[in-house]
């Protein structure tokens, strides 16, 4: 089922947290709100859940208006980040509460619903928990019982507010794995919220940046990470130098790096502020075409060579990284070398 | 025995049992044996004797209602408390304790001279035919009274403890308000709930300073077991005195043995 909202804005206090968002979410697709902490994402998915009211705008579920719709009635599930199970029951009572609140006439009978609950404890893989108690599972285990429960009630649409956000990073990448292999098997429309840009990267179709209560880019992981639209996602998906400088006829000049700017076609130079990957940085030791700098550290972080290189007295260090496979490392600290950027983005201001 | 991380274990077990000992157990074994210095059929008699038959049965019946209503409606103050903002909010809040800090006799008076017959509450009630005063049901009122605090005081920082996204977790799966009070918090409450209602129970059985105004204390009628023993020590009959509290003693101990083991079963299936 597909969600949209329109105009929403929403405050607490003197706290703009949701300030004119529209957003589509497609019927099937896995998208990932994300955000710094604080940028509204949250607060975004509590009102698509009904948890929470817009001050203004609408929310709409599969077309229809839901914007009054109570949480009861909208069909959502909802994972907490904090699993919220309830703790008197067991496993197989928590993944059947949905199922048992129903009014007599909706309601499964016993066997109906011990079967659901099995089939559904079988998907997320613990149908041998079944009888625990939540304070006796681990961390990952809840919030995939939590899953369960959120299932069980055949939501048109699963909603997950940092659903890895409290558990360790091994957990969480296995988990995120196992996520998007069942949002595949499902295929129920879900949007996830995450502070995390490389579980959003690796786990959505699609991501939504968010900051400040305002959407700054929606696209693929691909678009996002290879196009940024603002120089907040630049700043805030991977790793870029950020350097000020100045542009004139298609390029821009950044303490003697040049990067293509076709935007700035004037003839008379305008301050820019521009954002090259470390990767998109080619160092070079003798008879480079770039501006000559020094190494002034060397680190190998797994795979990869973290350089960082001075290119004058007045300019920030710049940080270029290198794939590296073994053997030694090809520039030492105190070398003269080039620098050219292969690619890089520039903004105004 | 195994090595044990806390240090102290010997000493402080030590000085637990004795401070116990020499503040309980010392007292009560006294009282044991001077009700037992009666020797068995003297003791059968006074202890069996109508009067303190219908005493027991007034001294718990009206503990246990009064604790029971404490139990339904000192939850609700609680729940109102944590859960609303309100002008004065931390008046009533205040006010809950009151019960602890006011001497029990000037509750007594207070009480006696409110359901009395001339009384604001008295004088209505009376012409509705119901007499409150100089009745077990003013004896109840009293022991409601000093109860309150206590099924509060113990609900109160459970409620506030609990977890916002539980209500919000089961109102996202379909339950109705009646069906998440039911289901999740109503369990979640219940260990304290009960732990309010024993306390406030414990209370009522030994309170003697508010009841002794507002029941009357007719023998057979509104005499609550305290005030038979205190009768019998102003006659110096101090062994049936202490018979008397002994078989009190009794049945409280098994009373609260009973609420204590219901409250460990809930415990365990809140899992925690």
């Amino acid at each position: 089922m597909s969600i949209e909202v329109r105009d929403l804005s929403k405050r607490f206090g003197a706290f703009q947290a949701l300030d004119d968002v529209s957003l589509t979410f497609n019927s099937g697709e896995l998208v990932a709100l994300l955000g710094p902490s604080g940028c509204g994402k949250t607060t975004l998915l509590r009102i698509i859940a009904g948890l929470e009211y817009a001050d203004t705008g609408a929310v709409l579920l599969a077309g229809e208006d839901a914007t009054a719709t109570h949480v009861r009635e909208r069909g959502v599930g909802f994972v907490f980040q904090h699993y919220a199970l309830f703790r008197h029951m067991t496993v197989f009572d928590n993944v059947a509460f949905g199922l048992s609140v129903r009014p007599r006439r909706l309601r499964p009978d016993k066997g109906d619903i011990a079967r659901r609950v099995h089939r559904l404890l079988e998907l997320v893989q613990l149908d041998w928990l079944a009888d625990r108690y939540p304070d006796q599972l681990s961390g990952g285990q809840r919030q995939r019982i939590a899953l369960a429960r959120a299932l069980a009630v055949e939501p048109r649409v699963l909603l997950l507010d940092e659903p890895f956000g409290a558990l360790d990073a091994r957990v969480r990448k296995d988990l995120r794995a196992w996520l998007r292999r069942l949002h595949d098997e499902l295929h129920v429309t879900s949007v996830f919220v995450t502070h995390d840009q490389e579980e959003a990267l690796e786990v959505a179709d699609r991501v939504v940046v968010i900051n400040q209560g305002r959407v700054e880019q929606v696209g693929t992981p691909q678009e996002i990470y290879n196009s940024p639209a603002t120089p907040f996602v630049y700043g805030f998906i991977g790793d870029a130098n950020r350097l000020s400088g100045q542009a004139a006829a298609g390029w821009a000049d950044f303490h003697g790096l040049r990067v293509a700017a076709p935007e700035f076609g004037q003839s008379e130079p305008r301050p820019v502020t521009g954002y090259i990957r470390p990767h998109d940085i080619e160092l070079k030791s003798e008879g480079g075409t770039g501006v000559a700098g020094r190494v002034e550290s060397v680190a190998q972080v797994g795979a990869a060579l973290r350089i960082s290189v001075r290119v004058g007295e007045s300019a920030p260090s710049l940080q270029v990284e290198l794939p590296h496979h073994g053997g030694h490392w090809p520039f030492a600290v105190g070398q003269a070398v080039h620098a050219r950027p292969r690619a890089g983005r520039v903004f105004a201001g | 025995m195994a090595k044990r991380v806390i240090p102290g274990f010997g000493l402080s077990l030590g000085f637990a049992t004795f401070y116990t000992s020499l503040i309980v157990f010392i007292p009560l074994a006294a009282l044991f044996a001077k009700g037992l210095s009666l020797g068995g059929a003297d003791l059968w008699r006074v202890v069996s004797d109508p009067q303190a038959l219908a005493s027991y049965k007034l001294s718990f019946g009206a503990a246990l209602a009064g604790a029971l209503i404490n139990l339904l409606f000192g939850g609700l103050v609680a729940w109102v408390l944590v859960r609303y903002a309100f002008p004065g909010k931390r008046i009533v809040d205040a006010l809950v304790d009151l019960p602890f800090a006011l001497p029990t006799a000037v509750a007594g008076i207070a009480l006696t001279e409110l359901y009395g017959r001339n009384g604001w509450f008295g004088a209505p009630l009376g012409e509705l035919g119901l007499k409150v005063a100089y009745t077990p049901i003013g004896v109840t009122v009293a022991l409601t009274f000093i109860g309150l605090p206590f099924v509060v005081r113990t609900v109160q920082p459970v409620l506030a403890g609990l977890d916002r996204e539980l209500e919000e977790a089961a109102a996202s799966l379909g339950a109705d308000r009646w069906q998440t009070f039911r289901r999740v918090l109503f369990p979640a409450l219940l260990p304290a709930a009960l732990t309010g209602f024993a306390l406030a129970f414990a209370r009522a059985v030994g309170e003697y300073g508010s009841v002794v105004f507002i029941s009357g204390n007719m023998p057979f009628r509104t005499e609550i077991t305290p005030l038979l023993i205190y009768s019998k020590l102003e006659q110096y009959d101090y062994a049936a005195a202490s018979a008397l509290g002994m078989v009190m003693l009794l049945f409280s101990f098994v009373l609260l043995l009973l609420i204590n083991g219901l409250q460990f079963w809930t415990v365990k299936r809140a899992g925690g």
